[in-house]
């Protein structure tokens, strides 16, 4: 069977993620709502020919992809495929407004052609020159894990050795009062915020870009290799623990195999309920980690938590600002990442060293 | 030739027919539905022409028996209407029997709501119900929501190639053993926001849709949804289920020339067909029938008919078609429905007529099958070509 | 003439989001689209949009814009002889 190996990791966030090595920067925010994006410089990633009609995502995309890139040292991919939540927001409500304010007058095309989800992996293989697969996944919180997945059966199948994947989400003003309105975005958080603790509904949300190259082969910048993923539309809270259960099974593995797990808590105090279940019981005897505290959360915010796993598992170390309980462990090996939002979109993403 | 992935339902409503049934009957009777768009207020209402669903909200939601304060998008009520259609067509009853999943597609996703209520939501507590279902995955869950589906949902999104990439993954999640069945397809319902995007492109006709047509002046919008239920071979044996056809081929490529045009070569095309040809294990001598994309915009048939000669020589094209003059171009629906008729030609052994073709185009030596004709069909290949270079080719064939 | 040629360097840059260029840096008979200033199709339909929106001239068919946008020049000319705002 053949291995999918992660040999190069990028990405753009709420955090200074791209130009140091983990977290080592890394802000607590105890006053934001929806935490601000780093912004990277981005004319040393695009040329300025290219740069003028891209929006955020699409830029904080390349940026991601490059860096991924430039780590595993791959320029050649036998797939491109990305995850997307809103898509490309910015430009699909500048398209929108000019509609209603102009009255369907006097409309310029840019923005609609920048607004087709898969505008970020469709600018990356123009970029590469890269005629091999692309594909575009747009569901919510699994979006993602859609092209994780993908990316995976692809080298299982024998039709892939390298593939780049990524997932990207932007936001903009009117869609965060829309959230909020929604009760989708926290009104107020509570300071000092404690995610872990919150007593609230609704997230803190940001935005952000996080790419890897997979490879089926390994080399030195390898950080972990993806066992398994799987999807599951809806869940009950009490039937996550049966369904990680058999998940591991299949795997050939049992609940005391896990080394650490990875959590996607955001801080919305009904739905943190499915991990406050598994911190409790199922994985209480092991380190536990979360990460939207510092990305925010976003629909491909797990991609911020793959590549958090990933450094865990290269450094063998879980930065402090990172721990949800104050349990060591010696070795990691394996480690599972559990993430849903809103109660749906529930998935499982277990990798191991190498 | 590889034996494929089994189709055991289909379900669909578009421009030319609520039912399956009611689409075939119209393909075999010249019964087009293009026309004046009436669902929608836009002020190119007297310069455009579309494949519009003569069913208001209103109705589709009834038809659904959707609760008075229902959230649903068109393109998500067009969806659930398709989806569980294909479900009754299967035999299916239980639906969280077997690992069974959904893979839909959709490019306007809730966006017809959207754009109906985008500045009234700040003052209107009625609308902010609507903020949610804007983004492309709700429809998806709405689906899967009204099917009570628990396992693996998703959503792709690749503009005009969206289904067809749909129904590729579902054939090779069956193909790993990933999932027992899945309910693969697309939806889009049409909306201002296509509307002007497209016009801002310039490749809207006013008239009617003329595929491969030297005077062809651009394309026809349209909405459809449409699904179809893949199973494995295990479950058709243990069900006893009946096969329509098979899924046996499928490629996707990127032209990766410019973000809206196609490649004068068509080289993305072209490399998708070849792929679909490889995972066929089939030659394309072997090929039956084209259901083209054939989108009747100067550029697409084009490129697409560059890849085509390639592919298949001039001289040794198999019979031909676009149905976008019957339905118009539906988007990231397109391919689903073109799936259904393809099957739909499989199964009747009949290849449907290109409308309104007059006059070949001048770059090559390639007419469009203008009449219906009865031939032994066993394999029909459907392209569908998306923005951002994304092009898709799956191959149909008869099951033996 | 010239202050419509000054007007459109101003318009052009604006609306196609050129950052990095200033307006002296646009000779009026440079070549606007493919060596000069590299712009492509998408832009030759957003100067078709702006030739309506702010000068009244509609055009039907999107290659009458080859002639028309070779450069500043052709541009000011055409503009001159056929605006109705």
């Amino acid at each position: 069977m053949r291995k999918t190996y992660i040999n190069g990791v990028g990405c753009v966030s709420a955090q200074n993620t791209f130009d140091t090595f983990f977290l080592e920067n890394a802000e607590l925010n105890h006053s934001k709502t929806v935490l601000p994006l780093i912004i990277p410089v981005y004319k040393d990633f695009i040329s300025p020919v290219a740069i003028r009609r891209m929006a955020k995502g699409v830029k904080n995309g390349i940026v991601a992809s490059s860096l991924a890139m430039k780590e595993s040292n791959t320029t050649t991919f036998d797939a491109i495929i990305t995850g997307t939540g809103m898509g490309c927001i910015d430009d699909s409500d500048k398209f929108l407004k000019a509609i209603l304010d102009n009255n369907e007058e006097f409309l310029t095309p840019t923005s609609f052609i920048q607004s087709t989800h898969n505008t970020v992996g469709a600018q990356i293989a123009l970029g590469l020159q890269c005629k091999s697969y692309n594909f575009t996944y747009v569901n919510g919180s699994v979006s993602f894990e859609s092209a994780l997945l993908d990316a995976k059966l692809k080298i299982d199948e024998n039709q892939a050795s390298s593939i780049l994947i990524g997932g990207i989400d932007e936001i903009n003003d009117y869609t965060v009062s829309l959230f909020k309105l929604a009760g989708f975005i926290k009104e107020e958080i509570e300071s000092p915020n404690d995610l872990l603790n919150s007593t609230t509904t609704g997230v803190i949300y940001s935005e952000g870009a996080t790419f890897f190259v997979l490879d089926d082969k390994k080399q030195d910048s390898t950080y972990a290799e993806i066992l398994d993923v799987e999807i599951n539309n809806y869940l009950e809270i009490e039937e996550v623990e049966e369904k990680i259960v058999s998940f591991l099974k299949s795997n050939g593995l049992k609940c005391d195999d896990i080394d650490a797990i990875i959590l996607g808590y955001n801080g919305d105090v009904e739905t943190d309920s499915y991990y406050k279940l598994l911190s409790k019981n199922t994985f209480k005897s092991i380190p536990q980690v979360y990460y939207k505290h510092l990305s925010g959360e976003y629909y491909t915010a797990s991609a911020f938590g793959l590549w958090v796993a990933s450094k865990i598992m290269k450094s063998q170390e879980i930065p402090e600002i990172l721990k949800v309980n104050s349990i060591e462990r010696k070795e990691f090996k394996t480690m599972l990442l559990y993430n849903q939002y809103k109660g749906i979109d529930h998935s499982f993403t277990l990798i191991s060293r190498c | 030739m590889n034996k494929g992935v089994a189709i055991t339902g289909m379900g669909i409503i578009s421009a030319i027919g609520n039912t399956v049934e009611e689409n075939y009957i119209s393909l075999l009777n010249n019964k087009t539905a293009i026309s004046i768009i009436e669902n929608i207020l836009t002020i190119h209402s007297d310069v455009i022409k579309v494949g519009e669903i003569k069913k208001t909200n209103k109705e589709l939601s009834d038809l659904l028996q959707l609760p008075d304060d229902n959230n649903f998008s068109r393109t998500a009520m067009l969806g659930v209407f398709a989806a569980k259609q294909a479900i009754h067509n299967a035999g299916i009853t239980s639906i969280n029997e077997y690992k069974t999943g959904l893979i839909s597609a959709t490019s306007v996703g809730g966006m017809d709501v959207t754009e109906r209520y985008y500045y009234d939501y700040l003052n209107n507590e009625e609308t902010v119900k609507y903020i949610s279902c804007h983004d492309g995955g709700d429809v998806a869950h709405k689906i899967a929501n009204e099917l009570g589906l628990k396992g693996m949902v998703t959503t792709i999104s690749t503009a005009c190639s969206s289904a067809a990439n749909a129904i590729m993954l579902g054939a090779r999640l069956i193909n790993l053993g990933k999932l027992d069945r899945v309910v693969v397809g697309g939806t889009d319902a049409l909306a201002k926001f296509t509307i002007n995007g497209f016009k801002t492109l310039m490749i809207l006709s006013d008239g009617y849709n003329m595929p491969f047509d030297n005077d062809r002046k651009g394309l026809n919008l349209g909405e459809a949804a449409a699904f179809l239920v893949l199973e494995s071979d295990e479950i058709v044996n243990r069900e006893n289920k009946k096969v329509l056809a098979r899924v046996s081929g499928f490629g996707n490529a990127n032209d990766a020339f410019h973000q809206t045009a196609s490649s004068e070569n068509g080289d993305g095309a072209f490399l998708a067909m070849q792929k679909a040809f490889q995972v066929a294990n089939l030659k394309p001598e072997q090929i039956d029938y084209i259901n083209v994309h054939g989108t009747a915009t100067p550029n697409n048939d084009l490129s697409e008919g560059r890849a085509l000669a390639r592919i298949f020589g001039e001289e040794n094209m198999p019979e031909f078609s676009s149905t976008k003059p019957f339905t118009g171009h539906t988007l990231a629906a397109a391919a689903a429905i073109e799936a259904v008729y393809s099957v739909l030609a499989i199964q009747n052994n009949v290849v449907f007529p290109n409308l309104n073709f007059k006059t070949k185009m001048e770059e090559f030596n390639l007419s469009p099958q203008t009449t219906l004709k009865n031939k032994n069909i066993d394999h029909v290949l459907s392209n569908s070509f998306g923005f951002g270079g994304n092009c898709s080719t799956l191959i149909f064939s008869k099951n033996k | 003439m010239e202050a419509l040629k000054l007007e459109l360097k101003t318009k052009i840059i604006e609306a196609l989001n050129l950052e990095d260029i200033n307006i002296d840096d646009v000779n009026d008979d440079d070549s606007l689209f493919g060596d000069g200033l590299g712009l492509d199709s998408i832009d030759a339909l957003e100067l078709i949009v702006m030739l309506d929106k702010d000068y009244g001239i509609k055009l039907v068919d999107p290659k009458e814009g080859k002639n028309i946008f070779q450069s500043i020049e052709t541009m000011a000319a055409y503009i001159s002889a056929n605006r109705t705002k």
